[in-house]
């Protein structure tokens, strides 16, 4: 029995992971592109990624999860709840990781750009060989923070009938007549999963952090 | 368009109510969480054994697990031990503790940014330990911890949706209601989220204009916001 | 001093919004020449040198690069930079790469040579600045004078034809600035071509073949070390001069 318990809301572990594993890189994908965008295309590009941001943050998650899945799954696009669910969640992390990565963008500073030009790089090389490289390992504490908050807000697409975690807890209680554990089991590894993640990204910091101690 | 506008003006009464409940949770989850916040910072900076361990084990606890997590396990975890809350209890609880437990990392930032040099100089002027840290540290603390602190309220607004899954009648609720109501999903979360827009601008616009009120010499340079 | 021009400033004007930076500013480069430019600051020394390879565009007047006007229309802006070394006041090295990856960057990316050729050459040029022991540190474990002969190696990677240098050495402590000097001493002596802007005048007087002294965005006067230092033209010249040696003290050898 409780091994049957476990494995039921294990398998409900793999669609909570799937579902931020979607996410958090669609979500990269497009908030790096605006977030270059907003850094250096001109004024009009910029000043849309802008309002995309303002918007996207603007509202709860969970209000535009809604929008998106009912857009996503309609009549045009007819996606499953657990696609179009995940994508949605992408799509409003997108304008956050925008955020972080143009924020670390700004403060790699002009004056590397400058040099890059100085040597006679193109402004997509100087991007891309020397702004980028800086940015990202600057982008990376505030963007493990964004990890874990999508790893959380993926238990949103529990309204949305995709089994995940909560969602199987639910089930559990309601067959088993056991709420509370199967709630504290579902808590127990959203906690493991969260601190997992958070010390992945701390290794990957320590890890890409540049030497400032001579040799 | 007009059909939108049309569904906007129609159910604004509706969505307004609606709001007010968003706005009321807000409040009262910022306020039980400052208190929880303040307790678990100082618990963790200065407690004894338990109750730092307890503080600690609150603070990574709910910070460490998503809010509706939280929700459901005061609204259908609960009852298995016995104890049943009314939903906007629940709401209220896993509001305020969710938000208490990252006011208390705010807090407990500046209370180590504070530093060990002016619990030095308030115990050599002859203050006992608690009060230093009520009338030095704190002090100060609260001060630092505003830039970061502001970005609280309006986090704890967008946080509040959730709990429409336990059917408390706020603006998510109202506008899942609409929806049921007019078969037009995307038009009724659209209105919803247009009057969120409004509320989450307008509060930080509110917290940035009280920041702005606060600030004191020496803490200015402190004022950044994410 | 019979030799080619390798750059030629005609007419030059910058203007940012209201201000004027400098106004019909003309000045001939000629191969192996040293020039130092010297002024207050704020005169439009740092622009000129970044108008001079495109980094900033001028509002007027025209810029040839050995006879050919980069200033056109349609001018490959990247590859006229190539041929133009700048070194920058605050070194700016790329933080994420380490001193020698710092001189190959461009020869991979720019010139597109093998990765191999690209780190002998890059050897090379940090060996000629002294600091082929220092080819795998990052700048962050570097002094400011051993960042500033790094991004000295990088511009020279290029085999520029002409090397600017914007006050390379006042973000220095002064116990560093000689190492820099010394540097750009010998680059006189192997014949570079060099621009620079500094407010070094024992280096000014001992290596240039040339002092150009400008104020308020136009050249007052230029002429070669002793006369300029000796026998000012202008009343203004005398000024700065008569200032700055109080200031720096007369005694400085790069």
């Amino acid at each position: 029995m409780l091994s049957n318990f476990l494995s039921y809301i294990v398998q409900g572990t793999g669609v909570t992971i799937a579902v931020t594993l979607i996410a958090l890189p669609f979500g990269l994908l497009i908030g790096l592109l605006l977030a270059l965008l907003y850094n250096y295309g001109n004024r009009w590009v910029a000043r849309s990624a802008g309002i995309y941001s303002l918007l996207m943050r603007g509202v709860p998650p969970i209000v535009l999860l809604f929008i998106l899945y009912f857009i996503l799954s309609g009549r045009l696009i007819n996606l499953s709840p657990f696609w179009a669910g995940s994508l949605s969640l992408g799509l409003v992390s997108s304008a956050y990781q925008m955020e972080i990565l143009r924020g670390a963008l700004a403060a790699v500073g002009a004056g590397q750009m400058t040099a890059a030009r100085a040597i006679g790089l193109t402004r997509l090389q100087a991007i891309r060989y020397v702004i980028l490289p800086q940015a990202i390992r600057l982008a990376i504490p505030p963007w493990s923070n964004e990890a874990s908050i999508v790893l959380k807000d993926s238990s949103l697409v529990y309204a949305l009938g995709v089994p995940e975690i909560l969602r199987r807890a639910q089930q559990l209680s309601a067959t088993t007549g056991q709420p509370f554990l199967a709630f504290g089991a579902a808590a127990l590894i959203y906690f493991c999963l969260v601190f997992l993640t958070n010390r992945a990204l701390d290794y990957l910091a320590e890890k890409t952090k540049l030497p400032t101690q001579p040799v | 368009m007009s059909a939108f506008l049309e569904l906007f003006l129609r159910f604004l009464p509706d969505l307004l109510s609606g709001a007010g409940m968003t706005l009321l949770l807000t409040a009262e989850g910022l306020t039980a969480g400052f208190v929880l916040g303040l307790l678990a910072a100082l618990g963790r900076t200065y407690g004894g054994k338990l109750w730092r361990s307890v503080s600690i084990a609150y603070i990574e606890l709910f910070r460490g697990t998503p809010l509706l997590m939280q929700v459901f396990m005061l609204y259908y975890g609960l009852p298995g031990l016995g104890i049943t809350l009314s939903r906007e209890w629940v709401a209220f609880l896993a509001l305020g503790l969710n938000s208490g437990a990252y006011q208390a990392e705010y807090l407990r930032g500046s209370i180590l940014a504070i530093g060990e040099g002016q619990m030095l100089a308030g115990r050599a002027i002859g203050l006992s330990r608690w009060a230093t840290i009520f009338h030095i540290i704190l002090p100060q603390a609260i001060r630092l911890a505003i830039p970061a602190w502001a970005n609280e309220p309006v986090s704890l607004l967008k946080s509040t949706a959730v709990v429409f899954l336990i059917a408390v009648p706020e603006l998510m609720a109202k506008a899942k209601a609409i929806a049921a109501k007019t078969y037009d999903p995307i038009g009724s979360y659209l209105a919803a989220a247009l009057i969120y827009l409004v509320m989450v601008y307008l509060l930080d616009a509110l917290m940035k204009w009280s920041e702005s009120k606060a600030v004191i010499p020496g803490f200015e340079s402190e004022a950044k916001r994410a | 001093m019979a030799s080619s021009l390798i750059l030629q400033a005609k007419n030059l004007t910058k203007i940012y919004g209201e201000n004027v930076i400098f106004r019909d500013i003309s000045l001939d480069v000629r191969k192996g020449e040293t020039i130092v430019i010297i002024g207050p600051s704020g005169t439009g020394k740092s622009t000129l040198l970044r108008c001079l390879n495109l980094l900033t565009r001028v509002n007027s007047g025209q810029i040839f690069l050995e006879g050919r006007e980069i200033t056109a229309p349609g001018t490959n802006e990247d590859q006229v930079r190539e041929q133009i070394g700048m070194v920058f006041q605050n070194f700016l090295l790329f933080n994420h790469l380490t001193a020698l990856e710092n001189v190959m960057l461009g020869l991979t990316k720019v010139k597109k040579l093998p990765k191999e050729q690209a780190r002998q050459k890059a050897m090379q040029e940090l060996s000629r600045v002294g600091l082929a022991d220092r080819a795998g540190h990052y700048p962050a474990q570097l002094s400011g004078g051993q960042q500033q002969r790094v991004a000295i190696a990088r511009a020279l990677a290029m085999d520029p034809k002409v090397m600017l240098f914007d006050e390379p050495t006042s973000a220095l402590d002064p116990e560093l600035i000689g190492e820099v000097l010394g540097v750009m001493a010998q680059l006189a002596r192997d014949n570079m071509t060099m621009l620079v802007v500094t407010h070094e005048m024992g280096f000014a007087r001992e290596v240039a073949d040339r002092i150009v002294f400008m104020e308020k965005g136009s050249i007052v006067e230029q002429g070669a070390p002793d006369d300029l230092f000796e026998r000012p033209q202008h009343a203004r010249t005398r000024e700065f001069l008569w200032k700055i040696t109080e200031l720096y003290g007369k005694k400085e050898k790069p």
